[in-house]
């Protein structure tokens, strides 16, 4: 085994790259579930993010084309869920379920003819004097621009739901959907909203991933990437900071053991490639054994103002 | 001003039509697409929903595949709407059905190459274990820690599909195999072949198990205390714990009994219909198995009907993608469509529409 053969400052950049996906899609999960809804279909709305992402960029020829395609589809995708559990008062994990079964067909289906392609590349931003510092330039400060609009999101999302009077009611609504019906607050409009950009989001960190972080499109590419965010929002305890941090171990894991993997380590390939799995698997036991707190009090319940 | 009223109690009636409305409403949807993809909608639907059964020149070959596709289904669905009743959410039958495919094949090919007739039995017992204690890694964490089942069941599934690979490539490789990954071949070992019992129907031991386990999944549903209780637990959590109902004990009852029966549905496809384990044998059976589930309104009776259904989708679709170059994943949307329309339906069966204004609430 080589470790000498793991540049550090390459590492910490390609963790920066591969925890971007899932932050992008855990944060907007956790402004969905602090409305007090649950939506399992992250892993749905992101592949469809990244095959409308990838597909468009492709034909476009610019990546950014992508991103805002990927965004506006898996948003409209979210709102099928939206409508089904505000409107119709569908169970919320069942509809989740079926919005990510309807998003893995949906996705290879239009993915079908774009397969073997390329992305097209995306430039990185350079900011003056920073991106020429001597190490740190070249870790943190020489991505593209979707790094810092996920880092730029995490803040905005905090400071959103902590100082704004939208955000308190986004809480209210998602505490106690009740109470906030009592006090004339539109539940079911909060929460619509809240899932469109639940969406929007999810549909970003698929499109970061078909076009940056792998960047070509294969079937079934998120790999569970969206089952993942769902749970590094219940590792957060629901506060965007901690997102960060959860997404950011994670996109950790995973770096390290592709590199592991590339050095020819002494762990067997499948351990290694189930890590980041089982990884999220004892973390959410600690996370648990120390009792579910910050989760939403009307968290997966329907909402029906009929008592 | 159209408003919802709740029902006081589920209506029966909605509960029965709900499932044929979902069907219809796919097949329209489903048709548009088609449309769109360039294929004529009317002659799709045919190709799919009746070619497979009637078709002169196929039907003798697909008919049989009904319930080949079938048994592993309703299999794992039975187990599955046992535990949704109780609002035990495994979404990772999928892994638990590999679990049971890796333990049972691996109990038989440690015997090879004798042809004694216990082994067949051994496996199937083997196969259950496999998927019930991968089931019991979501249960017990749940019980002792409270951590959430759906998360824990689904990374299994990457887990579980990890060692498959490992295993087809390294321990469970045919070693005559020239190197190719992929076990030994059951269907070529006597003792372990789980071969049609009555030939030309597709009937094997699986399909016979699926059967057994409809109707003991009624009879546990039904007529039993245990069933009772994790009705209750779900309807009614709070009564339930009053009632004595311990929820640690229905936790573990629901996984294990859809860990055992999605382990089993393992063995008996890669006995079978697979023939031997490889990297990709199993084909997502255990997350359609949820579509059939609630399209058979987690009732056992309901999903017999509803594996057969999705059995002739999945059929349907090969023969489409063959005679009318549909993308077979075309199918998948389908079938994600199916439980999308099923779930928005559903708001019949407990609320009804008002028309008028409505009043403060």
């Amino acid at each position: 085994m080589d470790l000498g053969s793991i540049n550090p400052v390459l590492l910490v950049a390609s963790i920066m790259v591969s925890a971007t996906p899932i932050l992008l899609a855990a944060i907007g999960e956790m402004v969905v579930e602090k409305a007090g809804v649950l939506n399992l279909g992250v892993e749905g709305m992101m592949i469809t993010g990244a095959v409308v992402g990838f597909a468009v960029a492709v034909t476009s020829g610019n990546p950014y084309f992508g991103f805002l395609a990927a965004a506006a589809a898996s948003a409209v995708l979210s709102l099928s869920f939206g409508v089904l559990t505000q409107f119709l008062l569908s169970n919320q994990v069942a509809t989740g379920l079926g919005l990510t079964l309807v998003g893995l067909g949906l996705s290879s289906l239009i993915g079908k003819p774009y397969e073997g392609m390329k992305a097209p590349p995306i430039s990185k931003v350079h900011i003056p004097g920073l991106s020429d510092m001597p190490v740190f330039g070249k870790m943190l400060f020489s991505h593209d621009v979707m790094i810092y609009v996920s880092l730029l999101l995490v803040v905005a999302v905090w400071a959103f739901l902590k100082y704004t009077r939208a955000g308190l009611i986004l809480r209210a609504v998602g505490e106690s959907h009740d109470s906030a019906h009592a006090l004339g607050y539109k539940v079911v409009t909060v929460r619509l909203m809240a899932i469109f950009f639940g969406g929007a989001c999810a549909g970003l960190g698929g499109a970061y991933l078909s076009l940056v972080r792998v960047p070509q499109w294969t079937e079934g590419m998120t790999a569970g990437a969206g089952w993942i965010a769902l749970a590094i929002v219940v590792f957060a305890s629901w506060r965007a900071g901690r997102v960060l941090i959860g997404a950011y171990l994670f996109g950790g894991v995973t770096v390290l053991q592709l590199n592991l993997q590339a050095a020819g380590a002494n762990v067997p390939v499948a351990l290694l490639s189930a890590s980041p799995y089982l990884i999220t698997i004892i973390v959410l036991v600690f996370i648990s054994a120390r009792g579910a707190h910050g989760a939403p009090g009307s968290l997966g319940r329907s909402f029906h103002a009929s008592h | 001003m159209i408003s919802l009223e709740k029902r006081p109690q589920p209506s029966r009636l909605w509960t029965a039509i709900t499932p044929i409305f979902a069907v219809v409403l796919t097949m329209v949807v489903g048709g548009l697409m088609f449309a769109l993809l360039g294929v004529d909608p009317i002659e799709a639907v045919r190709t799919i929903f009746w070619d497979p059964l009637f078709h002169p020149q196929f039907a003798g070959f697909s008919r049989p595949q009904l319930l080949v596709k079938a048994g592993p289904l309703i299999l794992i669905a039975i187990g599955l709407s046992i535990g949704f009743r109780a609002g035990i959410w495994n979404i990772g039958a999928e892994g638990q059905y590999i679990m049971g495919a890796i333990c049972g094949a691996a109990a038989g090919l440690a015997f090879y190459p004798s042809e004694s007739i216990l082994i067949f039995p051994l496996m199937i017992l083997c196969g259950a274990l496999g998927g019930f204690l991968w089931a019991m890694i979501p249960a017990v964490l749940k019980t002792r820690f409270g951590t959430n089942e759906i998360l824990v069941s689904l990374m299994l599934v990457y887990v579980a599909q990890n060692i498959l690979i490992s295993v087809s490539t390294g321990l469970l490789r045919n070693p005559e195999g020239m190197g190719f990954p992929g076990s030994r071949n059951f269907k070529q070992w006597d003792a372990t072949h789980n071969a049609e019992i009555i030939a030309g129907t597709g009937m094997h031991w699986g399909v016979v198990t699926a059967f057994i386990a409809v109707i003991a999944a009624y009879v546990l549903m039904a007529r039993h205390i245990q069933g009772f209780n994790i009705r209750l637990s779900g309807e009614a959590p709070r009564a339930a714990r009053f009632a004595g109902v311990n929820p640690a004990r229905i936790i573990l009852l629901c996984l294990g009994i859809s860990g055992v029966l999605a382990g089993m549905a393992g063995l008996f496809e890669v006995t079978g219909p697979a023939g031997q384990i490889t990297g990709n044998f199993n084909a997502g059976y255990g997350f359609t198995a949820i579509i059939v589930a609630f399209l058979g309104r987690l009732n056992p009776f309901g999903i017999l009907l509803a594996g057969l259904l999705m059995a002739l989708t999945y059929i349907g679709g090969e023969l489409a993608q063959l005679m009318l170059s549909l993308p077979g994943a075309s199918i998948q949307l389908f079938q994600g469509m199916l439980l999308f329309f099923l779930l928005a339906t559903d708001v019949f069966t407990n609320y009804r529409i008002r028309f008028g204004k409505r009043e403060a609430a």
